[in-house]
């Protein structure tokens, strides 16, 4: 009952451009079937994520670990709530980040839980730069 | 069942196989000669019932996979074809779909009569345990079955179900893997749910046949709670119990029919009208009426592991009840305080039910947390408490006894806990509702509709002069792609004749094709042809729309609702009162003003609309006085085109309304009739047994 061999293949990485996306915009694009968020951070955004602190946030983590070194302005989350798997909506709630609709949980603009039942921050999917504006997710 | 028969049939042929298989003296001990206690009251009769909806629902069921898709593309598609074009399709969608709702409606009943009159103590404790296996079973049956049309609330509900599982330490992610075949719900997660949704009414039926063998050893328990001593306790199964379920189970038929043929959304989700789509989540994922307390456990305790265990121990523990409750009287009847905890922890269950309808915030989380401490507390401490502090009032001698003592005044109760419990039902329902409605709109002015009621019929020139809006307004940017052009000849729609219909259907360009040379090509529309959609994809819908996809209009009337209140869907209930989608289609068309008020601002490129949730809609105001002339001198205002073009949608989401309501009342009369003889012949055959 796992996963068949096109489903497996069709899962294989994908390759995304980057430049498209103006600072401040975030584009959702679908790997293995989940929305991947890919947000272009504002200056204001990439300051508020790292400026908390690491020891107010349910799940610890600093912005460092969610993002490449380098790339501070690219955050690259899977958009499924960590609770019960609804999609978040960006550029919503009180964090910059985004907000559940489907039991009220709050991210702030690294992707990290702040408020609500969600017990872990967005996943981060695998992913890496191949050039300064093109990313292979998977 | 209940030891060797002593049955001989008389026909030779009977005979010689009853020598080789003792089939006849089976059925004959087992549902004939079987004694049954004299003093059951008609709580017992839901055993029959389940049995029937059980046979119902794989009957129904059965049929209904003869012409479903299981495809993550078709299956939604398939579903509505069922209703629209299948033989008796609707029907049978109904009965299915309304028949979970009460299948779970008399476990319920079955499952608190048990827990009230003790019948889960020794020697039945394994009867019971085989009870709650088979409610599991149901409760995943139920599931999975939701899930197969494919709808949003399917969908999502399926997402968020199977996401339990990935809260078990170290597991968790592979069994969500294997649950859903790929890595999120998708086609191969609608493949084997179909799969396991066929699969395991039988297996109940299994355990099924176990629960019933497990019964006929111990004999059936009763309201005294008391054994069956000597001849004098009990009456054979055939003719008395027999013609007493029959009665019951006719009652309970006209309680089904009433969904089946007047109300068949009122316990559904307008959101499962929409077809599934994994970048857009419900504003409230609620899963059905019958699972809502549990929901409720789950959601109030705020670790996520915590909260699953606690939801799956919730109907474990019911396994250990026979261990729990210790107390020697079975039956509440005679246990003052017991009886008093056992309603409080029905009412519990309710309350329960209700806020695992609400959204989980503010004062329902912490009501939610309270009421769940009162679940566990009444297993955990009432029960094992009372068995040792409560003193018992007697109980009879035995049950020709306490058929003596009996007073007159039981009717009374039981009609008064019926229709305490019928409140109850609506009440969880209503709740379901109510969380689903989305806020930020004003409630839609009730409008008076020639559909609405059990006599409702569609009126004919509203709804010529609505396909005329339709074709001449809404039609340039929405789809009406379920409906074809011959529907417009069918009975119970709009009334063309069927030259009528291919001439309409003729106006209208049709993609068809490869011919010959293996090109796509235009032909006029042929009768069988379905409305054209204005965008090739919804992509294309929505870039051509300022970001927002135009929705299809087959459904939209059942696909849209909104918060009725309490205790107005309680009222609904009696009133069959079911047109929140026409009414919010009506209001939005006629809601637009110019003015926006203070306090709210519109984004660019949106328009303010009363009613809309949220108020901003990017649709801007698509009807104007006088922009369509109707022919029969109807007068040409905003207010009549909304009002026809909703009549028209109406019918386009359901067509066989007006054949639904008919046959509504034709099997209304028949089963009333078949209950009343059934009740005269009861009091008959019981005569001399009381």
């Amino acid at each position: 009952m796992n996963p068949d061999a096109a489903t497996i293949a069709a899962g294989a990485p994908i390759q995304v451009d980057l430049a498209p996306i103006a600072e401040g915009q975030d584009i959702k694009v679908f790997w293995r079937g989940k929305p991947i968020y890919i947000s272009h951070r504002t200056k204001k955004q990439i300051q508020e994520a790292q400026s908390v602190a690491l020891s107010s946030l349910p799940d610890p983590q600093p912005d460092s670990a969610r993002v490449k070194a380098g790339h501070d302005q690219w955050l690259v989350v899977i958009g499924i709530c960590t609770h019960l798997g609804c999609i978040p909506i960006a550029h919503e709630g009180n964090y910059d980040g985004f907000f559940c609709p489907c039991h009220g949980s709050q991210y702030d603009s690294s992707g990290r839980i702040r408020q609500g039942p969600a017990p872990a921050n967005l996943a981060v999917p695998p992913y890496a730069f191949l050039t300064d504006t093109k990313i292979q997710i998977g | 069942m209940s030891g060797p028969s002593d049955f001989q049939p008389s026909n030779p042929a009977l005979k010689w196989i009853e020598r080789r298989l003792p089939i006849f003296g089976l059925i004959h001990s087992s549902f004939v000669a079987y004694p049954t206690p004299r003093n059951l009251n008609y709580w017992w009769t839901f055993g029959a019932i389940l049995s029937m909806m059980l046979a119902l629902q794989i009957l129904t069921g059965v049929i209904l996979a003869m012409h479903y898709t299981p495809h993550a593309d078709l299956a939604f598609k398939s579903v509505e074809l069922i209703v629209r074009d299948v033989n008796y399709g609707w029907l049978l969608r109904n009965m299915h779909a309304c028949g979970a709702s009460m299948f779970f409606f008399a476990v319920y009943i079955h499952m608190f009569r048990g827990l009230y009159y003790g019948s889960y103590k020794e020697p039945r404790e394994v009867l019971w345990i085989l009870g709650v296996i088979i409610y599991l079973l149901m409760m995943a049956t139920g599931f999975m079955g939701y899930v197969l049309p494919w709808g949003q609330m399917s969908f999502w509900g399926a997402t968020v179900i199977t996401n339990l599982f990935s809260a078990v330490p170290y597991f968790g992610e592979s069994i969500v893997t294997l649950l859903w075949g790929g890595y999120s719900v998708g086609n191969p997660t609608l493949n084997r749910f179909f799969s396991l949704h066929y699969l395991l009414p039988f297996v109940i039926a299994g355990v099924v046949v176990l629960h019933i063998w497990a019964l006929h050893v111990a004999g059936q328990n009763n309201p005294a709670g008391v054994e069956a001593k000597t001849e004098k306790d009990t009456v054979p199964f055939t003719p008395y119990a027999t013609i007493k379920d029959a009665f019951g189970v006719s009652c309970f038929l006209i309680f089904f029919a009433w969904f089946i043929f007047y109300m068949p959304n009122y316990l559904g989700d307008a959101d499962n009208y929409i077809p599934a789509n994994p970048g857009v989540t419900p504003a409230h994922i609620v899963p059905e009426w019958y699972y809502l307390p549990f929901y409720a456990i789950l959601r109030s305790i705020p670790n996520k592991l915590a909260g699953v265990v606690a939801m799956f121990s919730a109907i474990i523990i019911l396994c250990f009840l026979p261990w729990l409750d210790s107390a020697r009287t079975r039956s509440s009847k005679y246990r003052p305080l017991a009886k008093q905890f056992f309603w409080i922890f029905v009412v519990v269950c309710i309350l329960l039910g209700y806020l695992g309808s609400q959204p989980p915030e503010g004062i329902y989380v912490i009501a939610g947390r309270i009421l769940t401490v009162c679940y566990f507390a009444y297993f955990l401490i009432v029960l094992p408490l009372l068995a040792r502090i409560e003193t018992p009032r007697p109980v009879p001698n035995s049950i020709a006894d306490d058929v003596l003592a009996k007073s007159k005044g039981r009717a009374a109760t039981a009609a008064s806990v019926m229709l305490a419990m019928v409140v109850a039902g609506s009440l969880l329902v209503g709740g379901t509702q109510n969380a689903k409605a989305e806020e930020g709109g004003s409630a839609p002015p009730a409008q008076s509709w020639s559909f609405s009621g059990p006599f409702g019929k569609y009126d004919r020139g509203s709804l010529q002069r609505g396909l005329k809006v339709y074709k001449e307004v809404c039609s340039a940017c929405h789809g009406l792609s379920y409906v074809a052009f011959r529907n417009l000849a069918d009975a119970g729609g709009p009334g063309y004749s069927e030259a009528q219909a291919a001439a309409f259907a003729s106006e209208y360009k049709i993609k068809d094709g490869p011919n010959d040379q293996g090109e796509m090509f235009e032909r006029p529309g042929r009768p069988a042809d379905y409305f054209p959609s204005p965008f090739p994809n919804e992509q294309a819908a929505r870039v051509a729309n300022g970001g927002a996809a135009p929705p299809d209009l087959s459904l939209i009337t059942k696909a849209r609702s909104y918060k009725r209140g309490f205790p107005q869907f309680v009222i609904d209930f009696f009133s069959q009162y079911q047109e929140q989608g026409p009414d919010y289609v009506d209001a939005i068309l006629q809601g637009f003003e110019d003015k926006v008020p203070a306090g709210v601002t519109i984004p660019e490129g949106s328009y303010y609309n009363k009613y809309f949730p949220g108020h901003a809609i990017k649709m801007p105001k698509p009807l104007s006085d006088g922009q369509v002339t109707f022919d029969d001198g109807s007068p040409a205002t905003v207010k009549q085109y909304a009002h026809d073009v909703t009549t028209f949608l109406m019918w386009a989401a359901e067509p066989h309304m007006e054949e639904r309501k008919r046959i509504g009342m034709q099997v209304f009369f028949f089963l009333v009739i078949f209950a009343i003889l059934m009740y005269f012949t009861k009091r008959k055959v019981w005569a001399d047994a009381h």
